[in-house]
């Protein structure tokens, strides 16, 4: 199996599986998010004891751990070996080939998405789980009060709709150039892979933006 | 109507491999818009000639847009501003009078320049010689409708065949990849029966070539696409990446 490391192709692969995976991922994460609007009681409740320091959590954090791992490291080294092949001269003339914008920024926008992760991760995950495995104090087991808690600062609701927007061009681009790599695709294929991908994108990001906002102004737990 | 035109060329000069190169700016005078970009540059290089400079080195043979030796990256684009022609077929009237055309050769890893606009393409025999054909077992001639092909597999196959190898692709690529190039080879034989046989082997030893090489990893930003002469589709890539991870898989 070297060649998934030694191969051009396979080190893609490796990009577009781990991408995928991770959309599967944002996938899960809208719903848990969804629930919030409706039931802080069910939020919480999933949180604690579907989730939570269980340890199929713990492997599910690990494995997502791992899949973002995987991506960034080979982001890293797609965009540093194909800056690389590209040579040491560069063109003059700045091109004029029309491309889409975000196929040629996958790596920049993927680094506003890690910014975000950072700050995410410290505001939500380290909070609760991370304190709770490692019994540090002031571990938090009102999930749902503690994004209500974050997302009702004005900076925190502006950064997160900023990576939203990033990650919205990313996948744009990435899920139909994820399926394109593992080899899912022809010429019929191609429009309806752009359009599922606009879909997908917008869903998810839209989902987002939509729950931040009414975290923001308020308006969670409604079925209560 | 076509012009005559002045028009200024600001031009990559290198005298080796090795050497450091630069820009120089030539004007040119009273050029017909009806003539080609090649005929523009052999005026250019008569004009350098008679003031005793040394000509402009560029490649070129058939100038009819299907030998795939021309190049050049022509403000901003692989062969020029027109679309789907190769270089050969570019004509003046794509420019007007007071244009400065900024002319550069392919520029890329894979690609080293030999002297001021020509680049070492042998990166893409290369890839060739790695599996880019049928192998040849002498015997009868067999009877050509022998073996039924369809219609539709027959068409991409000829679609796929149309690649000159000119490496506009790898010239347009931010990645320096020869993808769309190794896309078209593998492709105009897997899709049909003769080169079905030697599918595997063909996918995995051109790909292998052509990271061997230092081209780049596809991102699939289809500049390729849109800057190559002969309208190869980015779907030839889908088809490659098909046929590598089913090879890779099969192993
Ligand atoms: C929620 C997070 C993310 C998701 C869902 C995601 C998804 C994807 C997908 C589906 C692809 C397409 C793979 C392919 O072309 O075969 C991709 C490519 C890529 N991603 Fe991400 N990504 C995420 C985060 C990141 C991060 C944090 C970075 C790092 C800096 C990054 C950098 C890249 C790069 C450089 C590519 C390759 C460009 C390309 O193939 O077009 N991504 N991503
Ligand atoms: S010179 Fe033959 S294709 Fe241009």
């Amino acid at each position: 199996m070297s060649w998934l490391i030694k191969s051009s192709i396979g080190r893609k692969l490796i990009q577009s599986i781990s991408g995928l995976f991770l959309i599967l991922f944002l996938l899960f994460h809208l719903s848990m998010n969804v629930v919030l609007i409706f039931s802080h009681e069910t939020y919480d409740f999933l949180a604690n004891e579907i989730l939570g320091a269980n340890w199929w959590a713990i492997v599910g954090t690990l494995v997502l751990g791992l899949g973002v791992v995987v991506h960034i490291i080979y982001a890293v080294i797609l965009t540093l070996q194909n800056w690389i092949a590209r040579g040491r001269n560069r063109y003059a003339s700045k091109s004029k080939t029309q491309v889409a914008w975000s196929s040629k920024n996958m790596f920049v926008l993927g680094v506003f998405i890690v910014l975000f992760l950072f700050i995410h991760m410290y505001q939500m995950w380290y909070q609760m789980q991370f304190k709770d495995l490692f019994g540090i104090e002031g571990v938090r087991h009102d999930g749902a009060q503690l994004v209500v808690d974050v997302l009702s600062q004005t900076w925190v609701l502006i950064a997160y709709v900023v990576a939203f927007i990033a990650l919205w061009f990313h996948l744009n681009h990435g899920f139909w150039s994820a399926l394109h790599t593992v080899g899912w695709n022809n010429d019929i294929w191609m429009k309806r892979l752009k359009r599922l991908g606009y879909f997908v994108s917008t869903l998810i990001v839209l989902g987002f933006i939509v729950v931040a906002f009414a975290v923001y102004l308020g308006y969670t737990n409604l079925l209560v | 109507m076509d012009k005559d035109i002045n028009i200024k060329v600001k031009v990559w000069r290198q005298n080796g491999p090795k050497e450091k190169g630069r820009f120089e700016t030539y004007a040119l005078k009273n050029i017909s818009q009806g003539s080609s970009f090649l005929e523009m540059l052999d005026i250019l290089n008569e004009q350098l000639i008679n003031e005793g400079k040394i000509p402009v080195a560029f490649d070129h043979d058939c100038r009819e847009g299907i030998c795939g030796m021309c190049s050049l990256y022509i403000n901003g684009h692989p062969h020029g501003p027109d679309g789907e022609i190769t270089t050969c077929q570019l004509h003046m009237r794509s420019f007007n009078d007071g244009d400065t055309i900024t002319i550069e050769p392919w520029r890329s890893a894979g690609f080293p320049i030999i002297k001021d606009l020509v680049v070492d393409r042998t990166a893409f025999e290369k890839i060739m010689q790695a599996g880019g054909y049928v192998s040849v077992n002498t015997g009868g001639i067999p009877d050509a409708n022998a073996i039924p092909i369809p219609r539709d597999k027959a068409e991409l196959a000829m679609d796929a065949a149309a690649c000159i190898g000119c490496g506009a692709c790898v010239a347009a690529c931010k990645n320096g990849s020869a993808m769309l190039f190794v896309a078209a080879k593998v492709s105009q034989l897997a899709l049909l029966p003769q080169g079905k046989p030697e599918a595997a082997r063909r996918a995995k030893s051109m790909v292998a070539k052509m990271d061997e090489l230092g081209f780049g990893n596809c991102t699939n930003t289809g500049a390729c696409e849109v800057e190559c002469p002969k309208n190869i589709s980015i779907s030839n890539i889908a088809r490659l990446n098909r046929e590598f991870l089913k090879a890779k898989f099969k192993d």
